[in-house]
């Protein structure tokens, strides 16, 4: 032979899906509601977005680099993704040295501790923003009024959530279209409904995830608040505005679905998605916090390994 | 105030201690208390080398059996065992010390590499496929399953050879990686005083010429070392010479006749004058 | 909608280079290797020596145990040696080695063309011919097919033969273009299969990438009672037996199961036109279909082979071995293997012969799992792939038993999609092999 032959068991070929071309078709799903935070939060939007998605890769090239020593493995695009998830939990008007420590606990604490990509048990980006909630509550929870082409960063006027608005009892809420379009005071990412599910659409068609997790989510909430305003009309409020206020679309398509920390078979996935949908209903109603996706997605996220073991994909022949 | 709080708290503790006194009386096992001693001069490998599951298993066999004729750890060796005879009072059996031997010296120089392989390196994945980046479908892969079986350190691959080696004083003879090569290459043979060792280096059944051709350290079947041999302690079969260590006394004028230098001699004094021609190559191992 | 399995599945690039060509005769080459095991099973026993004189068509190894099949000299000539060679399993085995002289074929072969459609031989008549034919499943596994047309007692009774007309590897073409050339012959086969198996219904699985298949076959099954065409979405891996008859008769084999759990025996076309030939003509199994592609091959064809070509002369006759060869695959591209040498001869499962090129060849760098499910999703017999890995690679043998190591049909999958690279495949195979094992050893 001229050349020696190459030996290795099959399958001889492959897809050609990798890790990187997940990563960025997320990134790319993501890239309409970026647009949307842009144009109503502003200069304070990209601010927080470049710290945050520079702060989140130097970090995980630091410590790949330096304390794991091995090969940084930036290039496949996860630390740009929570980056820029993490920026999307955080409202635009948060000054950098908090959105550092953010990435900090993200990555540090929330991904590499457990030793990188695929091992760990929290989604980073809440992780992050969790950390952040619960140490810098007033800075956390003061957002910015939403003005198009908006030049303020740390100065400009606050107003309130939809949903903290609901929690304090107060009816007279934003319109369906601003909500729809992101027109309403929140973070980064919960702004537009449609946006969002553009990039749900995005993801569907790249088959980067299967619609199981959101829908369950979705449908969760949906179904569970509109008991509750079915019982009692004037102390919960409709199911539409659950459905497009607050981080419900984010969590639901973006947060909820990361590969690493959501269970594997489809039963499993929607169990996993009407367990967020059930206790983010639950906080939202009942709790002191207005808004309890994150909470709901990681509490999740730390059932998903018995998930994993209690519900296995259907096998083939069994009952 | 404090006095309640002291009293209650104290009450607390005191109630909680009773408890678990009275179950843990109430829930005690009765172990032989020797069981526990002979595991404390066990060497805590928990390697499986006796046959027993770990340590403890082992130390529960010792205490039931009559003698501990059969019973022996390969990794403590007769130092341990005659303490475990000691602890309880019966005669430690004669064991002879084992090494495990790598019977395959298909070195990259010898053995030149004819296809290339692109599959998970493991010998156990690679040897489902085929027998081997050589035309020797006998010898070693190089892909290290026993490197990453053995518990104590004691086998390494050369990164020369690309064969594996075992480190003499550390090497326990558990059998750890003769069970897990493929090609059931590694054996243990014999220690030998001084740990000196003479056996063929190599497992290829092919006939001869074709053994040959693949690799130049192939054993080809030829019994010059057979007719060589004072003790008939060698045999030959499958195209295989076979060295027995039983009858063996390392007189060393076996090596020097192989054709192909597939008799190795370990731990051997350098030999002081050229025996024949066709000892070119040095065959020490160290 | 058409049908196809229920669970998993991909659709890898079909790639069927050679789809639409005629077949054509490959030459008789000067020395022919003939392996002593072709098929699942026991080898055969050589009932030639070195020097004998063999006709096309001699037995020359016969059946050794229950799960064996004879082995036919495919040329005439005279034996050299029986010895040791090379074959596709990548060790070595015994082999008969023939020179060629001339092409005298047995009187008892009926070389004749024409179309024999009746056959009036009972049902045991029928398997003894196949047995001697030295037929086994001819889609690449090479079950010894006598043994799967007598299920073992105690089963439910056959009621339905499948014919798998799936092909759903890439590349191949070999029962495309056999299905093209010789229908009659395949639905006469099928017919005496159909006896054989005491059935009064077959259905032939064609994937809906063979419309001229499936048209050809729906005008050619009119003249036959009971056999009907069911084309099927194209999906790999289709021509999986669970998977087909899934497709087909939509019942699940249970795990550890004879597909005659559920009424169905599955059968590859190639065998069914084998099955013909060696019922109708006397003609045992030495020649077949070899489908010779790659995508630097300057001419990728059908070529009807002697059983003990080298794969080399076959490679010739489809243009010769490319400059930047890297690969040379016995079988598809999926679940074929790789050869260590085109000296390797054809043997009764060649399906066919891939060659990839150097930059196709080597598989990329391996990331750690992301835990992205996609192997679950694909596994068509609904297994955690990853989870099969890292149990195989801790040697938690009891957790890959438990998530049912044994069941998976090593279909490729997994390692196929996966994103991070990883070797799923690797690791479940050598995983199922210890499982199996073990499970006998309990067994015994």
């Amino acid at each position: 032979m001229e050349n020696k032959l190459v030996i290795s068991p099959s399958p001889h070929i492959h897809g050609g899906d990798s890790i990187q071309k997940n990563m960025y078709s997320v990134l790319i799903a993501l890239l309409p509601t970026s647009l949307i935070s842009l144009y109503y939060f502003g200069l304070g939007a990209l601010i927080v977005t470049v710290v945050s998605i520079t702060s989140c890769v130097t970090v995980e090239y630091l410590i790949q680099k330096f304390l794991m020593k091995k090969e940084p493995t930036i290039r496949d695009g996860s630390a740009i993704l929570t980056g820029v998830l993490l920026a999307f939990n955080l409202p635009s008007n948060l000054p950098v040295w908090i959105i550092i420590i953010g990435a900090l606990a993200a990555i540090g604490i929330g991904k590499m501790s457990f030793g990188g990509l695929g091992k760990n048990i929290f989604n980073p980006a809440l992780a992050g923003r969790v950390f952040l909630l619960i140490s810098f509550p007033a800075q956390m929870t003061t957002w910015p009024v939403p003005e198009p082409a908006s030049m303020h960063y740390t100065d400009g006027q606050t107003g309130a959530t939809v949903l903290s608005l609901i929690n304090e009892g107060v009816h007279d809420l934003p319109s369906y279209t601003d909500m729809l379009t992101g027109n309403m005071g929140g973070s980064l990412g919960e702004a537009s409904a449609i946006a969002l599910l553009l990039g749900f659409v995005y993801l569907l068609v790249r088959k980067t995830i299967t619609w199981h997790i959101p829908v369950a989510v979705i449908g969760a909430v949906a179904l569970f608040t509109g008991i509750m305003h079915g019982i009692d009309p004037y102390s919960y409020v409709n199911p539409f505005i659950h459905l497009l206020s607050g981080g419900l679309l984010l969590g639901a398509i973006f947060m909820a679905t990361d590969y690493t920390t959501s269970p594997m078979s489809k039963t499993g996935m929607l169990v996993y998605g009407a367990g967020i949908g059930i206790l983010t209903t639950i906080i939202r109603l009942f709790g002191s916090y207005p808004e309890g996706v994150s909470f709901a997605i990681l509490i999740m996220n730390a059932f998903t390994p018995l998930i994993n073991n209690y519900i296995k994909p259907k096998h083939f022949g069994g009952k | 105030m404090i006095l309640i709080a002291i009293i209650s708290l104290g009450g607390i503790g005191v109630t909680g201690a009773v408890l678990l006194y009275a179950a843990s009386k109430k829930f005690e096992v009765y172990e032989d208390p020797r069981i526990a001693q002979v595991q404390n001069v066990l060497p805590a490998a928990n390697c499986g080398g006796c046959g027993y599951p770990g340590c403890s298993g082992f130390a529960a066999a010792c205490v039931q059996a009559d003698s501990l004729d059969n019973l022996s750890c390969p990794v403590g060796g007769a130092d341990v065992m005659s303490k475990v005879a000691g602890i309880l009072g019966k005669e430690a059996g004669t064991v002879n010390p084992l090494i495990a031997v790598v019977h395959c010296n298909g070195t990259c120089q010898a053995r030149p590499h004819t296809n290339q392989y692109d599959g998970t390196r493991n010998c156990a994945i690679a040897s489902s496929l085929y027998g081997g980046e050589t035309d020797c479908s006998y010898g070693c892969f190089g892909y290290a399953d026993c490197v990453t079986a053995c518990l104590f350190d004691a086998i390494h691959i050369n990164p020369e050879t690309m064969l594996p080696e075992v480190t003499d004083d550390k090497c326990t003879a558990c059998g750890a990686c003769v069970k897990v090569c493929p090609k059931s290459l590694i054996k243990l043979h014999k220690k030998g005083p001084k740990s000196r060792r003479i056996f063929v280096s190599c497992a290829n059944q092919d006939k001869g010429g074709v053994a040959r051709k693949a690799c130049n350290h192939a054993c080809i079947g030829c019994s010059k070392c057979q007719k060589e041999c004072p003790f008939e302690a060698i045999a030959i079969a499958n195209n295989l010479a076979y060295i027995d260590p039983v009858k063996c006394r390392l007189c060393r004028k076996c090596a020097p006749v192989c054709p192909t230098n597939s008799i190795i001699e370990a731990n051997f004094p350098p030999r002081k004058e050229k025996v024949t021609e066709d000892s070119k190559e040095n065959k020490e191992i160290k | 909608m058409l049908r196809t399995f229920r669970i998993g599945g991909i659709h890898p690039p079909e790639s069927k280079l050679s789809a639409g060509k005629k077949i054509n005769r490959a030459d008789i080459p000067k020395q022919v290797i003939i392996p002593l095991a072709q098929h699942i099973g026991a080898p055969a026993q050589a009932v030639v020596k070195k020097g004998d004189a063999v006709k096309t068509g001699t037995l020359i190894g016969k059946a050794a145990g229950f799960v064996s099949a004879n082995i036919h000299s495919s040329v005439s000539g005279k034996v050299t040696k029986i010895d040791q060679a090379l074959d596709a399993s990548g060790y070595k085995h015994p082999a008969v080695f023939i020179d060629v002289e001339g092409d005298e074929w047995e009187e008892s072969i009926d070389r004749n063309g024409n179309l024999i459609k009746e056959c009036l031989l009972p049902p045991k008549e029928i398997i003894n011919k196949i047995t001697e034919a030295g037929i086994v499943g001819m889609g690449g596994a090479t079950f010894p097919t006598q043994v799967k047309l007598t299920p073992p007692p105690g089963n439910n009774k056959a009621e339905l033969l499948i014919i798998n007309a799936a092909e759903c590897e890439p590349y191949l073409t070999s029962d495309h273009s056999l299905m093209m050339e010789k229908g009659e012959e395949i639905t006469a086969g099928i017919s005496i299969l159909m006896k054989a198996v005491d059935v009064t219904r077959a259905v032939i699985g064609i994937e809906n990438n063979k419309p001229d298949a499936i048209a050809r076959f729906n005008s050619l099954v009119k003249g036959y009672a009971g056999i009907e065409v069911m084309p099927l979405k194209s999906r790999y891996p289709q021509g999986g037996e669970k998977q087909l008859i899934d497709a087909v008769v939509r019942r699940q084999v249970k795990s550890g199961s004879l597909p005659v759990s559920v009424g169905a025996v599955v059968q590859n076309t190639g065998t069914a036109f084998a099955v013909y030939e060696a019922v109708q003509k006397n003609k045992p199994l030495i020649e077949r279909v070899v489908t010779v592609t790659g995508k630097n091959m300057s001419n990728p064809s059908n070529l009807l082979v002697r059983i003990g070509t080298p794969i080399r002369n076959l490679i010739d006759a489809a243009g010769g071995l490319p400059e930047n060869t890297g690969k040379i695959i016995g079988g598809g591209p999926m679940m074929g293997k790789a050869l260590i040498s085109p000296d390797i001869p054809v043997a009764k499962g060649s399906s066919g012969i891939l060659i990839l090129s150097c930059e196709e060849a080597i598989h990329k760098p391996m990331y750690d799992c992301i835990r992205c499910a996609k192997c679950v999703n694909v596994c068509p017999m609904g297994l955690n792939p990853t989870l099969l890995m890292s149990a195989t690679d801790f040697q938690d043998w009891e957790l890959a038993e438990k998530n049912h190591i044994v069941d998976c049909i090593e279909c490729g999958s997994c390692s196929y999609t996966c994103p991070a690279n990883r070797v799923l495949l690797d690791y479940i195979r050598l995983g199922k092999g210890k499982v199996m094992g073990m499970i006998r050893a309990r067994k015994s």
